[in-house]
């Protein structure tokens, strides 16, 4: 479970934009018409896409009403899974995963690199308001450690020059391509690549 | 070493494009019509004499699995339930087949769907994976707009259709029932079991859930045959895997293997070695982060398989080999692999939620050279109360790490075991004797 902290600063309204509710009419089909809150996470994510990347109450109440359903379901769904913000991240949202197959590729060097750049506090923006960062679990790219996501993107097969290069192009809202940085085929062995003992590859 | 020509998943790495008019090069969706019109019973009775096991980690019967569906549909409907959550440490494999051999995955939908009575199939894919998700629905748009899918599919007479819906973070939605609970639109916390999913479902329906990689395996056993899958590995562990060779390697990597391929042949001939040479090998989580971990003279002779694991005191579980080698603090490892479970559990049994940050204040202790021998005692306490005590196998897998950590590394933590208990001798202390006073004396 993750510990959720609601933003001090709420708007008073929300309402999905004309073409938010396209989306949500859509999304609604997928499921049967007598389980609509089937839609609660798809639209807490849309949501969020269009309040800045986060979610605020009154985007709770008004999913709660489209769907029928009571504001404090709406709200236990949005508190339980870890990817909905209840307060504002940075434009550029940087989670660094530290589990432990990443740490063993250095991937606590990659924490020191946020600290440094961005904030000293996880979930903090920066003092530019551009980014902030914060630590996640596993994101399932194991084999291109270490790694962090940026918004939507993976950054991948990291190392300290370039996580430093990545996040100065986010802090000056030009931001680096996403994927392999070490020029990598996706997810195939790299021919030649023998490490030294005790050298890592951040 | 696994033949070229017995490789299910060609494209793995993407050399040779995942668009549609690429995969049916490769013969996806190859007389998918002829399959299905073999019949259902033909279609489960081929699967089970594959015998081939889920890749999501449980590794049960999916022939089995699949005819404990209802043969006839009732007054509910059957839905069939792809779980693409993708979440424990150390597991990447199924984000390769959603990029890459999405159309394996779409054929195996339907072909699963028909077998198990299902017209709805939902795909659940995990929130970060959302780039990979919309691969695959371009993958679904393309397979809708050649009628591979939908009305009719390939002129079999059977409809489909296939949805996506993202998670959001909570790898406890990987756990079957919770992954069901969270497409309904609640928390992901798993149920009670029995009612299995087979009879009680999404909405109190008939469901199949299934993994990625086991689905998208299908479509080739039933075209190949299933004596050409069990030919590879050996009986109950047949057929090919993708394992995720990840940690202290020199290249890391996903790659195709028969099943019982040698842990060390893996390692060395995929995985370019262990960062420092063999020699420099402490340990190998063999099965994701919930897989206890072997040490390298179990990992000389190690055969990758269901069975041969868990002889070991181990698992194959999703098969993501996580190596680590001598360089690192394997207590340190763990108790990060312990912060893990303390951050996903789900919070509903009181084992679990209390257990998981049990363990990790007490593994990061030790960590520190923090801790007493007593906590360790305390320790191994923990992880045999958790274990069988609680409502999904997440107890099991955030204890057995631990356990596997105390049965090869007991030596290890022993000696970091500096402080002294608080009260240092046992003494006698006679019933009813005013303890105030003797803890005045003593303590
Ligand atoms: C805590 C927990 C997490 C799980 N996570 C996943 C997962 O991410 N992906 C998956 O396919 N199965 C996962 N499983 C296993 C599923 O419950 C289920 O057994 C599997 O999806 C069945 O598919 P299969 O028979 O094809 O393996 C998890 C199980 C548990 C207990
Ligand atoms: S074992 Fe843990 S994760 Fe599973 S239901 Fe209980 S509390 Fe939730
Ligand atoms: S441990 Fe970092 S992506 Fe899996």
């Amino acid at each position: 479970m993750s510990l959720k902290k609601i933003h001090d600063n709420q708007p008073d309204k929300f309402e999905f934009t004309k073409a938010n509710l396209e989306l949500a009419d859509k999304i609604l089909k997928k499921y049967p018409s007598d389980q609509k809150k089937s839609a609660v996470m798809p639209l807490l994510y849309l949501a969020q896409n269009q309040n800045e990347n986060w979610i605020p109450l009154a985007a709770m109440k008004y999913i709660g009403k489209f769907l029928s359903m009571p504001y404090i379901n709406v709200y236990e769904i949005a508190t339980f899974y870890s990817m909905y913000n209840l307060a504002p991240v940075g434009k550029y949202f940087v989670q660094v995963c530290t589990t432990s197959p990443c740490v063993l590729r250095g991937a606590n060097k990659l924490v020191d690199i946020c600290k440094e750049k961005i904030s000293n506090n996880q979930n903090e923006l920066s003092q530019n308001k551009l980014c902030s960062w914060t630590e996640v679990e596993c994101l399932g790219a194991c084999i291109n450690a270490p790694m962090m996501q940026v918004n939507e993107d993976y950054y991948e097969d990291l190392d300290e020059a370039n996580t430093k290069k990545i996040l100065n192009s986010l802090l000056e809202d030009k931001p680096l391509k996403p994927g392999s940085y070490r020029n990598r085929n996706n997810s195939a062995p790299e021919k030649n690549q023998i490490l030294t003992n005790g050298h890592k590859n951040a | 070493m696994l033949k070229e020509e017995n490789k299910i998943f060609k494209n793995l790495y993407n050399e040779q494009g995942w668009e549609l008019e690429n995969a049916l090069k490769r013969d996806d969706w190859l007389d998918t019509k002829k399959i299905i019109d073999k019949g259902r019973d033909w279609i489960i009775n081929e699967i089970k004499a594959s015998e081939l096991r889920g890749r999501g980690g449980a590794g049960f019967s999916t022939g089995l699995k699949w005819s404990f569906a209802p043969k006839k549909i009732g007054s509910r409907p059957h839905y069939l339930v792809i779980n693409a959550d993708e979440s424990e440490p150390g597991t990447c494999k199924d984000r390769d087949i959603l990029r890459f051999e999405p159309q394996k995955l779409i054929e195996g939908c339907l072909i699963a769907s028909y077998a198990v009575n299902a017209k709805v199939c939902y795909v659940y894919i995990r929130g970060e994976y959302l780039n990979e998700g919309k691969r695959l629905q371009e993958a679904i748009d393309e397979a809708y707009s050649k009628n591979l899918i939908g009305k009719n599919a390939c002129s079999s007479g059977w409809d489909l259709d296939i949805y996506i819906h993202y998670g959001a973070g909570a790898y406890i939605c990987g756990e079957e029932t919770a992954l069901l609970e969270s497409l309904e639109g609640n928390k992901g916390q798993p149920r009670l079991k029995p009612p299995f999913p087979a009879l009680v479902g999404l909405y109190g329906c008939p469901t199949i859930v299934n993994n990625v990689e086991t689905i998208a395996v299908v479509p080739t056993i039933l075209r190949r045959g299933a004596k050409w899958f069990a030919s590879m590995g050996r009986p109950k562990n047949t057929g090919t895997k993708i394992f995720c060779i990840s940690g202290n390697v020199n290249t890391p990597c996903n790659v195709e293997e028969e099943m019982g391929i040698p842990l060390k042949e893996l390692i060395e001939k995929h995985g370019g070695g262990v960062i420092g040479g063999w020699k420099n090998l402490q340990a190998v989580i063999p099965g994701g982060s919930s897989m206890p971990m072997v040490p390298k003279d179990i990992c000389e002779t190690l055969k990758m398989d269901f069975d041969s694991l868990v002889e070991v005191k181990s698992g194959l579980g999703t098969a993501g080999v996580v190596v680590i080698n001598k360089d690192e603090d394997i207590v340190k490892c763990m108790a990060r692999i312990a912060r893990f479970y303390k951050h996903e559990s789900c919070g509903q049994c009181t084992p679990c939620r209390e257990g998981a940050g049990w363990m990790w204040r007490i593994l990061e202790r030790t960590a520190k050279g923090e801790a007493t021998h007593k906590d360790i005692d305390l320790l191994t306490d923990v992880t045999k109360q958790i274990e069988g005590h609680t409502i999904c196998a997440f107890g099991e897998g955030s204890a057995w790490p631990v356990q596997g950590l105390l049965r090869h590394f007991r030596k290890e933590i022993d000696k970091r075991c500096f402080s002294e208990p608080i009260i240092k001798k046992k003494r006698k202390i006679p019933y009813l004797i005013d303890q105030h006073k003797l803890e005045s004396k003593d303590a």
